[in-house]
This record gives structure tokens, C-alpha cells and sequence, in this order.
């Protein structure tokens, strides 16, 4: 029974990690942001414990645990908790909606072109997923270099993080726990600190506009 | 022995611990001091472990020291140690609501990069790596001016992004590790030659680790953090982030470079470092040229010298003992020049070369060591960075790389020109007359060590007693030289003296990089 679905719930739940990475990058409020990255936790650790039980390890579901705990819940409340706290800032990104959706097709397949490269050996189902996660990180990138406020950086690094999270179990089943609880930590503390340094910011500078940073340069 | 495998994670972390719930202001002082003796002491008795041909684990293998792990924990050791004791002095004003944050973050921080060096997994070795970014990111925002504020930001995104992008090449790793029936993560089996790695997975890992491991050692293109974060932070750990953190992550990419070499050849990464290494001295030896503040112009020549020890290890084997000489000589010059440069800053209050005039006629205390520490960075024998160089390009032309040494040798060229004149504008020449001449309280010559510093004048810059006759034809002018070196010399006097000696040791040291070198695959 669960072989037969276990094809459509990888496929459901890489579906929606993809889906809400496009989502953020078109929306530009910061809340609707922290909530679309909040079901992407949720997607994701839904797709841990999807090849949890087909591979029959309870490690595994452990892990997907802990990827409920800290990406579909922790980290999205610390930065809601921040957000709260502050007036609503909308991004003005770089990039226009249009060209920003644009992009991140073009990024998509370009990760199916490099991961059949890559992959080509592997033939299995998870294995053929895999794209996703790299189109994530492409995706995160893309966050990255085009968002002004720290909050929407933030995200962007988030978003990185779960594409590189969605490769490794996809490809490889997962790391083992004690490397899954390490790497959680410290991506848990640098969210926490870069917090901390936009709240900084903001008591500096009245605002989080990434583009005011370029006092050092030479 | 395999207790030295755990002193050097446990008491540095005690130590934090005690720093932040202790409130006695000595021990919070001394704490840092103490973290990286205890890994300086633990990287020692490793080192004479290894060399009676012992391999120590802890943990189940999860914690190894082979020849190059007990030899990079020294490191990390004696440079925290220059760093560390040698920024005593340094003021660390902090809000009463965080006091003994910053001791504790550099304990923290020593033994993330501790544990970075001993674990046999690439796993916990990365996120020993990424809890380095996590114990830094404060210490670079210390002073909390918007400047450093500016900078701790593009540290922290920069170097986690990289960091992820290394994460991501040590999953394909991981995945291609299935390849021998149990999938793995530890650098002992996955170096053995002839394992069934899957080649594409294994090149496009390799190549993403290198890439995140590179972003944290500084090398360019992805260097852009580094003089920022450097020149903000306070002097102490710019010294430690310079010698130990850059180094740290060199020692990661030799790592997954011994992974890909035995998979997919050399040729793959070979291109890939030289690059990266020649970029690396371009963008030093460019912005060095026109370079105005002295913190950012030691950053910018750790940009070099990671390029130089990247162009090492791009050419391989034949160059591994010279790069791995490199690091402790680096290391040790680069935090005995943080250090000075803190102090400069303190007394003078500017970070400007151009305000910092004449100093060996001023401050001969803190001149004469910034002298003697400029030219062993700048590579004048008998330092040992003078030997990694040349051991690097003797190395290169005899592999068939003599047209990317040749390029680097041209590029040192001119940063040895630039640096030069950056040094002589700051030490030499008469001050200015309307300079006013300063006599803080604290001139008074610190004891011992002051004496032994300005005994060493004569004998060391020839050029110090020439500048002194020079200004004398004023004689109104009511000139003190202020001999005080503004905090411990001890740690200087150390440090300068080892990397002034120790390329001369053939045993032990000459038998341990030899045994290091071959770990990564060099010399059989």
C-alpha cells in the first residue's frame, strides 16, 4: 500500500517546498514571507518522515521531528516574534515581481539540467526529486542578492538552508541525528544572532535597509 | 593519551562557563589565556604521540589526531595563546548586562576550532566550523559602532552562505560514500585510494566544499567579509581569526582535496585553488597599493598569504610541508601584528596610516616589535614564511607549474613593494612639528620585558639608531620616546622568536610536517 503512494507523497511534499520558495520570492510582505516559510518546515519534515517510513528507521523520524520542532515552528517564530515587535515594512525589492518569477523558472531548470549531470547514476524516486532542493538553494540565493531588509535576507538564507536540507535527505537519506542536531543548532544561532544584529540596526539607523551598510570599502 | 583528544573541547567550554557565572574580573582575564594553553599543551602531548607512531581516538573514532590534527592543534594553540595573552591590556568595555561575554565567546570559539581539527567527520568538523561563525559574530560587533555593526552583518551572511554551500557539497559527498555499501562521513575512509565513490557526485561535492571552505579562508573572489570583519574587530580577535579561523578552513579544503584526488585525480582541484590563489594575490596586491588604514592592510595580507598556501596546495604533495609550515608561520606573525596593531591604535586613537607618522622615533616600544614583525610577514629570512615561499615555488616550477608560481612570484612582488612603503610611512621619518609630544601615564617601561625589547634596537633595525641621530638637530624639540610596549611583550617576544627559529628544527618539527604531509597524500 505505502510503495504505491510513497511516489506521490515525495512528489506532494517536494511539490510544495518548490511551490512556497516561488511563493516568497513573489510575495513581498515580510509576514506572508515567515508564514510561507513556516509550511515549508512543515513540507519538509512531512518529506523526512515520508522516507522515514519507507526505509523503516525510526532515526529518520526522529529527525523529521526535529526538523518539525525547529524549521516549522522555532525559527518562523523568532522572526515573527520580530516582526510583531515593529511597523509592517514591506520590501521593495530590486527585482520586479515578473522578472523575479521569471528568474526563478529559469533557475528550476536549470537545476534539473546540472542534477541529471550530477545524479545520473541514481534511479531512484528520492533521487529524482532531488532538483528541488537544488533549485531551493538557487532560489535562497536569488533572496539574497535582490531583498533589502535584514528580515527578508534572513529568509533568503532560510530558504537556502531547507534546499540543502531537502538535497541531503533526498539524496542520501539524511545525515546521521547527531550531525542533524548540530547543523539545527548552529543554523538556529546564526538566526538568532543575525536577529540581535537587526535589532541593532534598527536602533542605529531607525530602519533594516541592507543598503545602508557600505560605510567599509576601500 | 587519548585524554588530550577531550582537554582541548572540555576545559575551554568549562572555562566559558565559568567566565560567564563567575564574577571575578581576574579569572574572567585570564580564562582565554588559560583555554588556549590548555590546547596548546594538549596539541603538544598529541604531537609527541603521533611521532612515537600512536594514532589516539576518542569516541568511537569520532575524534581522531593523526599527525596533521595534532599538529594543526598546536596551532591553533600558540596562536590563540600570541593572541590572547598578548591583548591583555586590551580594553573590552561591555555593558554590565554581558559581562564575560566576550571571554567566554573566544573560550567558545578555541574550542569549536579545537574540535574542528580533531573530528574524523567532515560533518562535525563543518559544524565546528559554522559554531566558529556563531562564537565570532559578536566579537566582531563588539565595539557596536554602526562600522562594526556593518561589518559583523556581511561576516555572519557571508559566512554562513558559504558555510551552506560547503554543507551542501559534504551531503553529495555523503551521498556518493554509499558507493562502499555503508555510507560515511569520516576522512579516514573515505581518503583510502580505490574505494567505489561515485565520480560525478564526488567532483560536484568536492568542488561545492571547496568553494564554502574557501569562502571562510578568505580567498577571493569570496573575500570581500574579511577586511571588514578584521579591521573591526578588536585586535585580539582579529589575530585569532586571522591565524587560527583562516587556518582551520585551509585545513578543510586539504582535507576534501585528499578525497577528491584519490576519486578524480588532481588536475580538477588543482585548477580550482590556482585560481582561486592567484585571484587572491591580485586582490591583495591591488588594494594594498593605495591602502590608508593599517588593520585593513594586515587583512589584505592575509588575503595573500591564504592565496599563497591555496597556490601550495593546488600544487600538491611536494608543496604540503612548505604550506603547513606556512600556516604556524603565519599564524604567529599575523597575531603578534593584530596585536601591536590594537595597541597603536589605543595610544594613537586613529587607524589611519597617515596619522600614525614616525613612530620608531615616538613609540620606539611598539615600533621595533611592528618592524620586526612586518618583515617577517613581508618574508625576509631567517622567518619561516620566507621558507614556505620559496619551499612553495621550488615546489611549483619542479611540478610543471612554473607559469602560476611565476605569476605569484610577481604579485608577491609588488605586495612586498607596497607593504614596504606602508611600513616605512608609519615607522620612519621625524614627527611632524606641531606634533604634540605625548607622555601618557602608562610609559612607565614595563619592567623586564621593555628592557629586553630596547636591548634588541641595535642589533635587529640598524636603521632605528640612524632615525634617533636624525632628530636630533632639534634639540628644543622636548621629544620623549615612549619605550613602553603598551601590554605583555612576552607573548610577542615568543611568538616572533619561534617563527624566526623553528623552519631551522629539522627534528621534531621537520619529521612532523613530513608526517602531516603525508596524511594529505604527500611524500611516500
Amino acid at each position: 500500500m505505502f510503495t504505491t503512494i510513497y511516489p506521490q507523497l515525495i512528489g506532494l511534499c517536494t511539490g510544495t517546498l518548490l511551490l512556497t520558495s516561488a511563493l516568497m520570492v513573489w510575495r513581498h510582505s515580510l509576514l506572508a514571507s515567515i508564514r510561507l516559510l513556516s509550511v515549508q518546515g512543515f513540507a519538509l519534515a512531512a518529506l523526512v518522515a515520508v522516507i522515514g517510513l519507507e526505509e523503516g528507521e525510526v532515526e529518520v523520524i526522529l529527525v523529521s521531528l526535529l526538523v518539525l520542532l525547529v524549521k516549522g515552528m522555532g525559527l518562523p517564530w523568532v522572526l515573527a516574534r520580530e516582526t510583531h515587535a515593529t511597523t509592517r515594512t514591506d520590501e521593495a525589492p530590486r527585482l520586479n515581481p515578473t522578472a523575479a518569477l521569471l528568474t526563478v523558472a529559469l533557475l528550476t531548470i536549470l537545476s534539473y539540467v546540472v542534477a541529471s549531470r550530477v545524479l545520473a547514476g541514481d534511479i531512484s524516486i528520492s533521487a529524482h526529486a532531488a532538483p528541488i532542493g537544488l533549485a531551493m538553494v538557487l532560489i535562497g540565493f536569488l533572496l539574497l542578492v535582490t531583498r533589502r531588509q535584514a528580515g527578508s535576507q534572513l529568509i533568503g538564507f532560510l530558504v537556502l538552508d531547507n534546499g540543502i536540507a531537502t538535497v541531503a535527505f533526498l539524496t542520501s537519506g539524511g545525515v546521521p541525528l547527531f550531525l542533524e542536531l548540530g547543523i539545527s543548532l548552529d543554523v538556529l544561532l546564526v538566526v538568532v544572532i543575525l536577529y540581535v544584529f537587526a535589532g541593532r540596526m534598527r536602533t542605529k539607523f531607525g530602519n533594516t535597509e541592507i543598503d545602508q551598510l557600505r560605510k567599509l570599502h576601500d | 593519551m587519548s585524554f588530550a583528544l577531550w582537554t582541548p573541547l572540555a576545559i575551554p567550554a568549562l572555562l566559558a562557563v565559568l567566565s560567564l557565572g563567575v564574577p571575578s574580573p581576574a579569572l574572567r582575564r585570564l580564562s582565554p589565556i588559560a583555554s588556549s594553553v590548555a590546547v596548546l599543551i594538549s596539541g603538544l602531548l598529541l604531537v609527541s604521540v603521533v611521532l612515537a607512531d600512536e594514532v589516539p581516538t576518542l569516541g568511537g573514532g569520532l575524534l581522531r589526531a593523526d599527525a596533521l590534527s595534532a599538529y594543526m592543534l598546536t596551532v591553533v594553540g600558540a596562536v590563540g595563546l600570541v593572541s590572547t595573552w598578548g591583548g591583555l591590556g586590551h580594553a573590552t568595555a561591555e555593558p554590565a548586562r554581558f559581562t564575560g561575554s566576550y571571554d567566554a565567546l573566544i573560550s567558545i570559539f578555541l574550542a569549536a576550532m579545537s574540535l574542528a581539527v580533531l573530528a574524523d567527520n567532515i560533518g562535525l568538523m563543518w559544524a565546528a566550523v559554522e559554531a566558529t561563525t556563531v562564537a565570532t559574530a559578536f566579537l566582531v560587533g563588539h565595539h557596536r559602532t554602526p562600522r562594526s555593526l556593518e561589518a559583523a552583518w556581511k561576516y555572519v551572511i557571508l559566512g554562513s552562505v558559504g558555510v551552506a554551500i560547503a554543507l551542501l557539497g559534504i551531503v553529495l559527498i555523503y551521498a556518493a560514500s554509499r558507493g562502499t555499501g555503508e555510507a560515511t562521513l569520516s576522512w579516514l575512509v573515505l581518503s583510502q585510494a580505490g574505494l567505489p565513490l561515485d565520480p560525478a557526485l564526488i567532483r560536484a561535492g568536492g568542488a561545492l566544499a571547496v568553494l564554502g571552505f574557501a569562502t571562510k579562508a578568505g580567498l577571493a573572489p569570496m573575500h570581500s567579509w574579511l577586511p571588514d570583519a578584521h579591521s573591526q574587530a578588536p585586535a585580539p580577535v582579529s589575530g585569532l581569526m586571522s591565524g587560527v579561523l583562516l587556518a582551520v578552513a585551509l585545513y578543510a579544503i586539504l582535507r576534501i582535496q585528499t578525497i577528491t584526488d584519490a576519486v578524480i585525480g588532481p588536475d580538477f582541484l588543482r585548477i580550482m585553488l590556482s585560481v582561486g590563489g592567484l585571484l587572491s594575490l591580485f586582490v591583495a596586491a591591488a588594494l594594498l597599493i593605495r591602502q590608508r588604514d593599517f588593520k585593513r592592510m594586515l587583512a589584505y595580507s592575509s588575503i595573500e598569504h591564504m592565496g599563497m598556501m591555496a597556490v601550495g596546495a593546488a600544487i600538491g604533495p611536494a608543496a604540503l610541508p612548505a604550506v603547513l609550515l606556512y600556516v604556524l608561520g603565519h599564524g604567529l606573525t599575523k597575531a603578534t601584528l593584530f596585536v601591536i596593531s590594537g595597541r597603536i591604535l589605543e595610544v594613537e586613537g586613529t587607524p589611519k596610516i597617515d596619522d600614525v607618522r614616525a613612530l620608531l622615533v615616538r613609540r620606539p616600544g611598539l615600533a621595533v616589535p611592528w618592524l620586526i614583525a612586518m618583515a617577517a610577514l613581508i618574508g625576509f629570512p631567517p622567518f619561516s614564511i620566507f621558507f614556505s615561499e620559496v619551499g612553495i615555488i621550488v615546489a611549483g616550477f619542479s611540478t610543471g607549474l612554473g607559469v602560476v608560481v611565476g605569476i605569484a612570484l610577481v604579485l608577491l612582488l609588488v605586495i612586498f613593494a607596497s607593504l614596504t612603503r606602508l611600513t616605512v610611512a608609519m615607522t620612519i621619518g621625524a614627527p611632524a612639528a606641531t606634533a604634540v609630544p605625548v607622555v601618557p601615564a602608562a610609559a612607565v617601561p614595563a619592567a623586564g620585558a621593555g628592557a629586553s625589547v630596547t636591548g634588541a634596537v641595535p642589533v635587529s633595525v640598524p636603521s632605528a639608531s640612524v632615525t634617533l641621530a636624525d632628530a636630533e638637530p632639534h634639540p628644543d624639540d622636548p621629544l620623549v620616546p615612549d619605550r613602553s610596549g603598551h601590554g605583555p611583550m612576552l607573548p610577542l617576544i615568543l611568538a616572533l622568536g619561534t617563527t624566526a627559529v623553528v623552519a631551522f628544527i629539522a627534528e621534531p618539527v621537520g619529521t612532523l610536517l613530513t608526517r602531516a604531509a603525508e596524511v594529505l597524500g604527500g611524500i611516500q
